[in-house]
């Protein structure tokens, strides 16, 4: 008899369980749906990410590659019991807290058990052990370099948790801890387990028309499955998009769909019975049709359009122009500096696949999902529902990463739809490859840009010129289009400028909003054209961006005088003894080589306008005071894992003049917290940030009118009174005397801020930003050039971020935008149709990215919040040209096509040694 | 509902295995990727349940790992410098959680071109044992790889273990591994080099494999011949030819183009030459 065991009996977290899933069940399966431990994350069944990392008998492991009945007998840890099942692990989370290791907290659980794995085991690593015991666990937030550090304390015990204080200080995240223990509830995490779940079929070709089979055969031959949906089932309009006047994409195709993974039928059923269908047996019929892929193709004479309503497949076209371009430009400049630029698609890939579930309650929908958008979101929901915005309630859950492309509908619209019309909670989970097929990408681009100086280095003119390959449908393209060619001459001053950009079709996955909306690939490559410049007369790059850079008095592309809040040459100066020293360095290094290995150390600048172009993008905060003395922050700028929670609250108390702990957050929720725009365009510590601090002022005000009070009053609230002390005075208010007003509360202020902008002209002149931040990255670099492969040794980014309101979170961003940056000019792209997974699409592990030093310039713009800036962006947009540029430094060669993986590098290098060029 | 068997013994799981179709897992680091978001196959056997199959074992003339051995395993293991290679490979296998699951039977019967362990084990002349009911069969690895994702095993076999002959313990051997990034990087190609020495610091034998640049790693057996007799101080790198890279066929994907993964092919060569011969440096 050949008998299979049917219940595998395992220790988890120190107790003993019998598994009611199949053995063959992965294990990461089990403890999530069957045991409820969901701190467990799961971020691509494929072993390529480690976000499932447990511990096996003291081993870590991933859980979505043991089947369980492989592990009878076995002792298990997951992050729920690190804390009480090995030695340094509680260590560990609160050293994670306290450094900011933690920021979105999807690959914590998987980053903590393998350090608590290694510090069991050796309690006084190297940095190189601990880089290996973390090189299986894939972080897309913190650049790993506060994880290290994390462990390092945690093995010195020498761990400091600030908890508490004002703008300013390095407290740790508000919702640090649960990031940390694995409580933080992200999209997959709160789908109740009578869900029904959902998947959805996607096209396999680029481009194809379809049709249906008996699809009632189908649902009968399944028992299990509820429902299949198509675009039939929509009750409102088959619709979307992030901005409303070029909405073009269909929940699900009809007839036609254009690119691959797009979705046409969503099946509904019980959650095993929807797991282990095999999809291919759905009954639908493609008939694939003539597809363009590239920009260059997509405008090629005769080519197949993808909307019927777009001709020659141009979405938008983007514009700005100051003085003159043209022959007296050119007779001025006494140098031509120019380059050829192109860039690939690049993936998002936050940890958490996107995730969330939809319940119908009455007559109103309600959403639980991941998003960086939720207005956004409930307003599309609501016309594809065809009920009104007020019947839609949209809740985020904890976001495991967004950098963007959450900003877009992805599986909202068939939970919506499927909970709607089954009147049952639907769930869905994305799978990797889904994930990576089907939502947004950075654009790639293709660049001219040219840069016209005299012979002393002062600029002239630019021109530049960007294709932008926008995908099949709009999501982010005109924000592109339009964001870019007022970006396109960096930080510097330039008489004349034009720049023009158009955002092209083709049947690729739509390209949306990505970290910097495009301006990374321009910065570049212009940063590069300013290094050839500097090249060709024979100037010193950094001195050549000094001699250029904006200050408060020089107009902008624009035309834009900002007054204050720009301290660029500032970052430019404070590198410059670090970039004198290693640029000697590195020379010398050169001089002396004898073997493959060359030095170089490139600098790039950074300019970001921070919120919407020249639209609007208000921000409404609302702070209250309850009977219990606890003031309540409607804190509904979601936070994705850039701190939001943390800084808007420090703003918060600060304004106010109360301790953080006095708050209680209401965190995103379109009934619960006015509407604080997206989480994008580096807006959130400014646009919200300063209707926070001028909400908390007004919360303020009326405090000390209580007491008649002047404003340098200090305020306490505790055993049921307001105290008020004013000079000499005190007065006290207790809270039973007052009554309640507006939303409940005793006090209550609500403020909106929106950014003052102007609309740009038909040159593109005007206003398009009240605030932009600055910086400039130095990197040093080390290649191989036989064998083409890039390390970098070391990041210096200098940033001017008006006010540090935390400088830990800000230090956080910033490194995460440099491993961002570096994988952007070293290895990350996605090629549509093949590698949609972790181990095909790289991007950086901990071994890859070298340490960050930072330098924080804090001159405080008026218009931020305590002089704050946003840095999100910021922080990736000059790393790859640093990048670049320091690998022109070493070797000479520059590099017209990113990533600059190894082979590509090497060929650049032979033709250089063919041609003899340097 | 997905059966697993948990055989205690080689011949409990080859009673399973004629039950009827079933799919063999070890560390399952191959079986669960390949399903994407398929259910698991209907029948699985386990492999980690017997007891015999993991394990190192160094005897006399040979060394013999049990084909569930971990890489992990084979990285703590105690083993002569001419293994080094195959250490070396282990630790490049993934990551650690990959290394503590993945088994070198596993890696073997995959198949992958890229697999980090075939270029080692076909430069040590390794062997596996193949177990069925007509009994056990032994073949070189690399006879055993015939080609992308195929090899010789017979669907009713079990590789039972892989053998190491002890032909020069002392031989130093260098593995090298190039990739796109640090960790969790599919090789976009390597080398493998042992160079035995005789008494006057001569090369004696020199064993060279590439893998990652063919549909399964290939031996460099011209240029092993021609090595022979040089100082182990020499210029290996000017005894190199084109033509020793003849055999290999690699492909353009999205790690690198074929024409790069012969020209790194022949770098990686000639510094794993260098420091099999000793030097500190390549």
């Amino acid at each position: 008899m050949l008998d299979a065991p049917t219940h595998a009996g395992l220790r988890v977290n120190g107790e003993a369980r019998r598994i009611r899933s199949a053995p063959s069940t992965r294990v990461s399966s089990v403890l999530r749906d069957e045991l409820g431990l969901t701190g467990t994350k799961v971020g691509c069944e494929a072993g390529d990410c480690g976000a499932c990392t447990i511990l096996v008998d003291g081993e870590p492991v991933c859980a979505c590659l043991v089947a369980v009945g492989q592990l009878e007998g076995a002792d298990i840890v997951t992050v729920e019991g690190v804390a009480a099942n090995t030695r340094y692990g509680a260590g560990l989370q609160r050293a994670f807290h306290a450094a900011g290791a933690a920021q979105c907290g999807a690959c914590t659980p998987g980053m903590l058990v393998s350090a608590a794995a290694l510090l069991d085991g050796n309690s006084e690593p190297s940095d190189a052990e601990i880089e290996n015991a973390l090189g299986g666990v894939l972080c897309r937030c913190t650049g790993y370099r506060k994880i290290i550090d994390a462990v390092k304390a945690a093995a010195g015990g020498d761990i400091a948790l600030e908890t508490t204080g004002e703008v300013g200080a390095r407290i740790a995240r508000l919702d640090g801890r649960a990031k940390v223990e694995g409580r933080d509830p992200f999209g997959a995490d709160v789908i109740p387990a009578d869900a029904l779940m959902a998947r959805a079929i996607r096209s396999p070709h680029h481009h194809a028309a379809f049709s249906f089979g008996d699809i009632d055969a189908f649902v009968a031959a399944h028992p299990g499955v509820a429902r299949v949906f198509t675009a039939a089932d929509i009750p409102g309009r088959n619709l979307h998009g992030v901005i409303a006047p070029f909405a073009d994409q269909p929940v699900f195709a009809e007839r036609e769909a254009r690119f691959k993974g797009e979705a046409v039928a969503l099946v509904v059923g019980e959650r095993d019975c929807v797991a282990a269908l095999d999809l291919s047996e759905f009954p639908v019929t493609w008939t694939p049709m003539a597809h363009v892929l590239t920009a260059a193709d997509a405008r090629q004479p005769g080519a197949v359009r993808v909307h019927a309503s777009r001709p020659d497949n141009i979405l938008v076209r983007g514009y700005v122009e100051k003085g003159e371009i043209g022959p007296a430009t050119l007779a001025e400049a006494q140098v031509v500096a120019q380059i050829a630029f192109e860039t690939g698609f690049v993936e998002h890939a936050y940890i958490e696949p996107e995730a969330g579930f939809a319940r119908r309650v009455g007559d109103r929908i309600e959403i639980a999902a991941c998003t960086q958008a939720p207005y956004m979101d409930r307003d599309d929901i609501a016309a594809i529902l065809g009920i009104a915005v007020d019947d839609v309630r949209i809740v985020p859950t904890a976001v495991g990463g967004g950098f963007g492309s959450k900003l877009d509908l992805s599986m909202q619209p068939f939970v919506a739809v499927a909970a709607w019309l089954l009147n049952r909670p639907v769930g869905m989970v994305y799978s990797r490859p889904e994930s990576i097929a089907t939502t947004t990408k950075r654009h790639p681009a293709q660049i001219s840009s040219q840069i016209m100086a005299t012979r002393e280095g002062r600029f002239v003119g630019i021109e530049f010129d960007a294709r932008f390959n926008t995908g099949a449908y709009a999501s982010w393209g005109p924000t592109v289009a339009n964001r870019v060619p007022v970006h396109a001459s960096g930080p510097y001053f330039v008489p004349n400028y034009r720049a023009t950009t158009s955002a092209i079709h083709t049947h690729c996955a739509p390209a949306g909003a990505f970290r910097g909306f495009g301006v990374p690939q321009a910065a570049a490559a212009l940063e590069q054209t300013i290094d050839d410049l500097a090249w060709r007369i024979g100037m010193d790059p950094l001195e050549l961006r000094i001699l250029n850079a904006l200050d408060a008095t020089t107009p902008t592309a624009t035309g834009q005088v900002l007054g204050d809040g720009i301290a660029f040459r500032e970052c430019l100066e404070a590198l410059r003894p670090k970039w004198r020293e290693a640029r000697r360095r590195a020379d010398a290094f050169n001089a002396e080589a004898r073997g493959p290995l060359r030095r170089g150390v490139g600098v790039a600048g950074m300019w970001y306008g921070c919120g919407n172009t020249s639209l609007p993008n208000p921000s409404t905060m609302r702070i209250g005071l309850k009977r219990d003395g606890r003031i309540v922050l409607h804190q509904g700028a979601v936070d994705i894992g850039q701190g939001s929670n943390t800084i808007i609250t420090q703003i918060a108390a600060s304004a106010l003049g109360l301790p953080i702990s006095q708050f209680d957050l209401v965190s995103a929720d379109t009934d619960q917290t006015p509407d604080c725009g997206k989480t994008s365009a580096s807006r959130q510590t400014f646009v919200t940030g300063r209707a926070t601090e001028t909400a908390a002022r007004a919360l303020r005000a009326r405090i000390l009118r209580l007491g008649n009070a002047g404003a340098e009053a200090r305020i306490e609230i505790g055993e049921g009174h307001i105290r008020i002390f004013d000079r000499d005075e005190r007065r006290d208010v207790a809270l039973a005397d007052l009554e309640a007003g507006a939303f409940g509360y005793l006090l209550c202020a609500e403020e909106t801020f929106d950014p003052p902008t102007s609309a740009l002209d038909q040159k593109g002149q005007g206003t398009p930003y009240a605030l932009y931040g600055f910086g400039a990255h130095m990197a040093e670099i080390e290649i191989d050039i036989d064998l083409g492969v890039v390390k970098v040794l070391r990041i210096v980014a200098a940033h001017d971020v008006g006010r540090a309101i935390n400088p830990t979170l800000l230090e956080g961003q910033i490194e995460g935008g440099v491993a961002q940056g570096l994988g952007l000019a070293l290895m990350e792209e996605f090629h549509p149709g093949r590698g949609e997974n972790l181990h095909d699409y790289l991007i950086p592990t901990v071994g890859d990215v070298p340490p960050v030093e930072h330098i924080l310039i804090e001159q405080p713009a008026s218009v931020g919040p305590f002089g704050a800036k946003g840095i999100g962006e910021q922080a990736l947009i000059p790393t790859a040209p640093a990048v670049l540029n320091a690998i022109r430094h070493a070797t000479g060669v520059m590099t017209l096509r990113v990533p600059a993986t190894p082979d590509r590098l090497r060929a650049a290098l032979k033709a250089r040694t063919r041609t003899g060029g340097g | 509902m997905g059966l697993l068997h948990r055989p205690r013994s080689t011949a409990e799981a080859l009673d399973f295995l004629a039950a009827g179709p079933a799919t063999l897992i070890a560390g399952g680091t191959d079986v669960f990727p390949a399903l994407v978001d398929r259910p698991p196959p209907e029948r699985l056997i386990d492999l980690t349940s017997i007891p015999g199959l993991r394990g190192i074992a160094v005897g006399r003339d040979a060394i013999r790992i049990g084909a569930a051995t971990t890489w992990t395993d084979i990285a703590r293991a105690d083993l002569p410098p001419s293994c080094r290679m195959l250490q070396m490979a282990a630790r490049e296998i993934g990551a650690i959680q990959i290394q503590n699951r993945a088994t070198i039977g596993g890696n073997l019967c995959n198949a992958s071109p890229a697999a980090d362990g075939a270029p080692p084990l076909i430069a040590l002349d390794a062997q596996v044992e193949l177990a069925s009911s007509r009994g056990l069969r032994v073949a070189p690895v690399e006879n055993f790889l015939i080609g992308n994702r195929k090899t010789l095993r017979a669907a009713d076999e079990i590789m039972t273990a892989v053998v190491i002959p002890r032909a020069f313990d002392d031989a130093l051997s260098v593995f090298l591994k190039l990739g796109a990034r640090k960790y969790l990087v599919i090789s976009i190609v390597m080398a493998a080099a042992l160079v035995d020495l005789d008494s006057e610091r001569r090369v004696r034998v020199a064993r060279i494999a590439v893998g990652a640049a063919s549909a399964s790693a290939r031996r460099l057996r011209n240029l092993e011949s021609r090595l022979v007799g040089m100082p182990a101080d020499g210029d290996f790198r000017a005894r190199i030819e084109d033509a020793d890279f003849a055999a290999l066929s690699p492909i353009d994907d999205v790690r690198a183009t074929a024409a790069y993964r012969i020209d790194a092919a022949r770098e990686l060569v000639a510094r794993a030459l260098r420091l099999a011969g000793g030097a500190k440096d390549a």
